[in-house]
């Protein structure tokens, strides 16, 4: 078995990095999981976290804010709403992410008065963003 | 027949105009190639989304339990047209092409008996579509404060038919927008976005071929993916759009060049013969007053 496995991981306005690797961790809705080659083709959705792509020449890290990702035998595509390297991820990238969840989640408390499953989703995102702040110690 | 004067001046006139289209065909040369280059970085992103929903279409889409985004609500009474059309005019027939594809869907749904409901993206085809329609209007998202097009601006537009449809607003969206061939054939063009249609994979990556674990399930993934489905297609929609009417301002800026440029040729030989015609008269004038003595 091959020892690497193709790696993309684009968004919709760039496709940002496309390479061999070894594995990748991937922040997965219901758990984070580690990709490596001959992996069960799996589709799961991401959520905002920091998917770690270590190749032969050393690892990449990127910060994800949501989408899904695509697993197979022989590759693994992530298709992030943003990801931005996370090198270059700086406070203000940051805060602006949180305020969007902030502002997601009010407005779901507004028009899902009385239905728990999008609020809770929408707190959940915003847990999971300020968690990710912490997470990069930013 | 003009004067020598005013002749002149049209020459001058015609040149400084000659000078601005030029000009314009120039920018929307160097914007064009900017255009292009955003719609190829989007296109991987748009055909693996389509890959994977098609594959996700294909197995949920027959249960009853479907997501109204992909299954429909069950009618077709009310449609949504979601005219894209540029900001600005001077881009030869862009606008208008969108427009009558536009006004011809509506005529046709009308004789049907369907309600239309239009939302238009970009000042040019409000105003193409206001003069008969203006009572169908439900909406307008105004770009021209928008520099480079981003996924957050499709995600804005998205949200607004999304709002609509969870309202029960309408039960069938369908963006008008310009595909982009090259610089000289763009392609009007009609796409239903709600209910959802996904184009099926190609033969060779066959998405229903790999068997594929959801996590969480098929139904959530496919809840979740839908809407972002949504935002994706109007967001390749937009790039198609703005690279198609820089294609369009290019061509229609080089026609406009090279048809100033035919006419100061004509001018300047109106001028030149009227030039001639001039001096021969006082040459005329010269000798027979001369002969008359």
């Amino acid at each position: 078995m091959a020892d690497t496995m193709q790696f993309d991981l684009v968004s919709p306005e760039r496709s940002l990095a496309s390479f061999q690797v070894n594995a990748v961790q991937i922040p997965g809705a219901d758990g984070d999981m580690t990709a490596m080659p001959g992996h069960t083709p799996v589709i799961t959705t991401l959520r905002p976290g920091v998917l770690k792509a270590e190749g032969p020449d050393g690892a990449k890290e990127y910060v994800v804010s949501g989408g899904f990702a695509e697993i197979n035998a022989t590759g693994l595509s992530v298709l992030a709403e943003k990801a931005i390297p996370l090198n270059e991820m700086t406070r203000a990238h940051l805060d602006e992410l949180i305020a969007d969840a902030r502002a997601k989640h009010e407005s779901a408390k507004e028009t899902f008065k009385n239905e728990p499953g999008p609020v809770d989703d929408a707190a959940k995102l915003l847990a999971d963003m300020v968690a990710l702040g912490d997470h990069i110690a930013l | 027949m003009p004067s020598l004067k005013d002749l002149k001046l049209r020459i001058e006139s015609v040149k400084s105009t000659r000078k601005i289209t030029k000009a314009m065909q120039m920018v929307a040369a160097a914007k064009l190639r900017r255009a292009q280059e955003a719609a190829e970085e989007a296109r991987p992103y748009a055909e693996r989304f389509n890959a994977v929903m098609a594959g996700l279409a294909a197995s949920v889409g027959g249960s009853d339990s479907a997501p109204k985004l992909l299954s429909g609500t069950g009618k077709d009474d009310v449609h949504l047209l979601v005219v894209m059309t540029a900001e600005r005019g001077l881009c030869g027939g862009f606008n208008s092409n969108i427009a009558r594809l536009a006004r011809q869907k509506i005529e046709e749904l009308k004789t049907k008996g369907k309600t239309v409901k239009i939302l238009t993206v970009g000042k040019k085809g409000r105003d193409a579509l206001k003069r008969d329609h203006a009572s169908l209007f439900v909406g307008h998202v105004d770009l021209s404060e928008v520099k480079r097009l981003g996924y957050a601006d499709a995600q804005g537009i998205a949200r607004k038919i999304l709002d609509r449809f969870d309202a029960g607003e309408f039960d069938v969206a369908t963006i008008f927008y310009s595909k982009f061939v090259n610089v000289v054939t763009q392609i009007p063009t009609a796409q239903q976005v709600i209910p959802a249609a996904f184009e099926a994979a190609d033969g060779e990556e066959a998405g229903a071929s790999t068997l594929y674990d959801y996590e969480p399930g098929e139904e959530e993934i496919l809840a979740d993916l839908l809407p972002r489905g949504v935002a994706t297609q109007v967001f390749s929609a937009l790039l198609e759009n703005g690279a198609s009417e820089q294609g369009a301002r290019m061509s229609a800026m080089d026609n406009a060049t090279r048809n100033a440029g035919e006419m100061i040729d004509k001018l300047t030989i109106q001028y030149n013969r009227s030039r001639q015609a001039v001096i021969t008269n006082e040459l005329i004038e010269i000798i027979s007053g001369a002969e008359a003595l």
